[in-house]
C-alpha cells in the first residue's frame, strides 16, 4: 500500500459487546478454506472463521492486534470490515495462566467429548498470547 | 394505653418493615433495569450483523427453499416454545402474561394440528408447567435475572438439536419464542416471535442505513456453507436477545409492582395513624369525663 490513503474500518464484535474497532492496513484471518489476507479495496466477502482460531489485525502505525475468536463470520464490504465472534478476545485481555490452568485441567480430565471445545478455546487463548508476544517483539 | 391503640400501633410497625423491603426491593430493580437497558444495547451491533450476513448468505445461496434455516414445508407437526418467565416473584404479572401468551400460542398451534413441547426458562413457568403435569422440552433457571451468553447458548444447543432431529424421531420443525418485549420503563408486553423457519430478515435487514447490496458478497467456502455455520449462531443470539429483553422487562414490572405495593403502604400507614390518633383521643376524652365525673361526685356528697 503505497500511499496510505485507503484504510480499512475494523470492528470486532463478540455477542456480548462491540469488543474494538479502528483503522487497520490489513488484517489476516483464518477460514475453513486456508488462511485469508484482507488488505483496503477488497472485494466484498463473507466468510466464516474457524471455530477457535487467531485474528491478526495490522493497525495504521504498524502495532498487531491479535484477538482469539471462538465461532463467528467476518463480512468485508468497501474497506469496511465487521468480525462477528460469539466470544472474542484480545490477546492482550487473555490471562495467561488462567488459560494454562484450564489447559491443564481439561487435560488431566481426559478430555470427553464436552471438553473438547473448551480445551479448543484455551489451547486458542495460549496461541494467540503467544503469536501477540512474538509480533511485540519484533 | 389502650388495647385498641396498641393493636394500631403494633399495625403501623409492621406496615412500615414491609414499606421498608419494598422501597429497597424497588431501588434494586431500577439499578438492575439500566444494566439490563445497557447489557441488551450492548449486543446489538452483534445482532444487526448477524442478520445482515443472514440475507446475504440466504440471497446468495443458490437453492434457498432446500435449506432447512428456510425450508417453509406445509405440513409441520410438532414445535417447541421457549416460554421466558421469571425465577421470582414480586414482579406483578411478568410470569403470568408471558405464561398466557405461551399458552395462546399453544392451542393456536393445536387448532393448526400441530402439537407444542414447551422449553421453559424462570422457575416461575418451571412450576406452573410441573404442578399441571405437562411434558418440558427443557428447563432452565436461576439466571432469569442476568442472563449471560453461555445461558442462551446452552438453550440454543438443546432447541437446535430437537431442530434437527426428523420429527419421527421426536423433532421439532418450529420453533418460537415468547418473551416479554421492553418497550419502556412503564410499558412492557408478552411477544411470541418464530425463530425457525426463518420469517423475519427482510425486515431486520432493511432498516439498516446504507448496507451494500448483499448479492456482490464472495462467500467463502460457499453461500450455503456460510448459512449452516450461522444458523447455531443465530438461534443463540436471537434467544440471547429474547432473554436480555425479558430480564429488562422483569426488572421494570419488578420495579412498578414494588412502587405501587410502597405506595398502599404508605397509604395504609396514613390511614392507620389517624385511626390510632382517634383511639388517643377517645381514650384522652373519656379519661377526662371520668375525672370530671369523679369531680362532680365528690362535690355532690361533700
Amino acid at each position: 500500500m503505497a500511499d496510505g490513503e485507503k484504510v480499512l474500518n475494523v470492528a470486532v464484535v463478540s455477542a456480548e459487546r462491540a469488543l474494538w474497532s479502528g483503522q487497520a492496513k490489513s488484517i489476516v484471518a483464518k477460514t475453513p478454506e486456508g488462511d485469508i489476507g484482507i488488505l483496503p479495496n477488497h472485494e466484498p466477502v463473507l466468510a466464516l472463521l474457524v471455530d477457535s482460531s487467531a485474528l491478526r489485525v495490522e493497525e495504521l502505525d504498524g502495532s498487531r492486534l491479535v484477538v482469539a475468536v471462538h465461532g463467528g463470520f467476518f463480512s468485508v464490504a468497501g474497506n469496511e470490515v465487521n468480525v462477528i465472534a460469539e466470544v472474542a478476545e484480545l490477546a492482550e485481555d487473555i490471562d495467561l495462566e488462567r488459560a494454562q490452568a484450564a489447559l491443564s485441567r481439561i487435560q488431566a480430565n481426559g478430555s470427553p467429548e464436552e471438553e473438547l471445545s473448551a480445551l479448543r478455546r484455551a489451547e486458542t487463548r495460549l496461541q494467540v498470547a503467544e503469536i501477540a508476544k512474538t509480533v511485540q517483539a519484533r | 394505653m389502650g388495647a385498641q391503640l396498641r393493636v394500631y400501633r403494633r399495625r403501623i410497625k409492621s406496615v412500615q418493615a414491609t414499606k421498608k423491603i419494598t422501597k429497597a426491593m424497588e431501588l434494586i430493580a431500577s439499578s438492575r433495569i439500566v444494566k439490563a437497558q445497557q447489557r441488551l444495547e450492548a449486543s446489538l451491533p452483534y445482532l444487526t450483523h448477524l442478520y445482515a450476513a443472514i440475507n446475504a448468505a440466504a440471497t446468495g445461496a443458490a437453492d434457498v427453499r432446500k435449506h432447512p434455516l428456510m425450508a417453509n414445508e406445509e405440513n409441520r407437526t410438532k414445535a417447541a416454545v421457549l416460554v421466558v418467565t421469571a425465577d421470582r416473584g414480586l414482579a406483578g404479572a411478568y410470569s403470568s402474561n408471558a405464561i398466557k401468551e405461551a399458552e395462546a400460542l399453544t392451542t393456536n398451534l393445536r387448532d393448526k394440528g400441530i402439537s407444542v413441547t414447551p422449553y421453559v426458562v424462570g422457575r416461575k413457568g418451571v412450576s406452573y408447567y410441573r404442578f399441571r403435569d405437562r411434558e418440558m422440552g427443557g428447563q432452565y433457571t436461576g439466571f432469569t435475572d442476568q442472563p449471560t451468553y453461555s445461558d442462551a447458548k446452552r438453550i440454543g444447543e438443546d432447541l437446535l438439536a430437537a431442530f434437527m432431529t426428523p420429527t419421527a424421531e421426536g423433532g421439532v420443525d418450529e420453533i418460537h419464542v415468547v418473551y416479554t418485549h421492553f418497550r419502556s420503563m412503564v410499558s412492557q408486553e408478552a411477544r411470541i416471535r418464530r425463530i425457525l423457519p426463518l420469517e423475519v430478515v427482510d425486515e431486520v435487514v432493511t432498516k439498516e442505513e446504507g448496507a451494500p447490496p448483499s448479492a456482490l458478497y464472495e462467500f467463502e467456502p460457499d453461500a450455503e456453507s456460510v448459512l449452516d455455520g450461522l444458523l447455531p449462531q443465530y438461534i443463540d443470539q436471537t434467544v440471547y436477545s429474547a432473554l436480555l429483553m425479558a430480564a429488562a422487562s422483569e426488572h421494570a414490572a419488578r420495579r412498578r409492582a414494588m412502587k405501587s405495593a410502597t405506595d398502599n403502604a404508605e397509604e395504609m400507614i396514613k390511614s392507620l395513624s389517624r385511626q390510632a390518633n382517634q383511639a388517643r383521643q377517645a381514650e384522652i376524652t373519656q379519661e377526662i369525663s371520668e375525672i370530671v365525673g369523679g369531680a362532680d361526685a365528690l362535690s355532690a356528697a361533700g
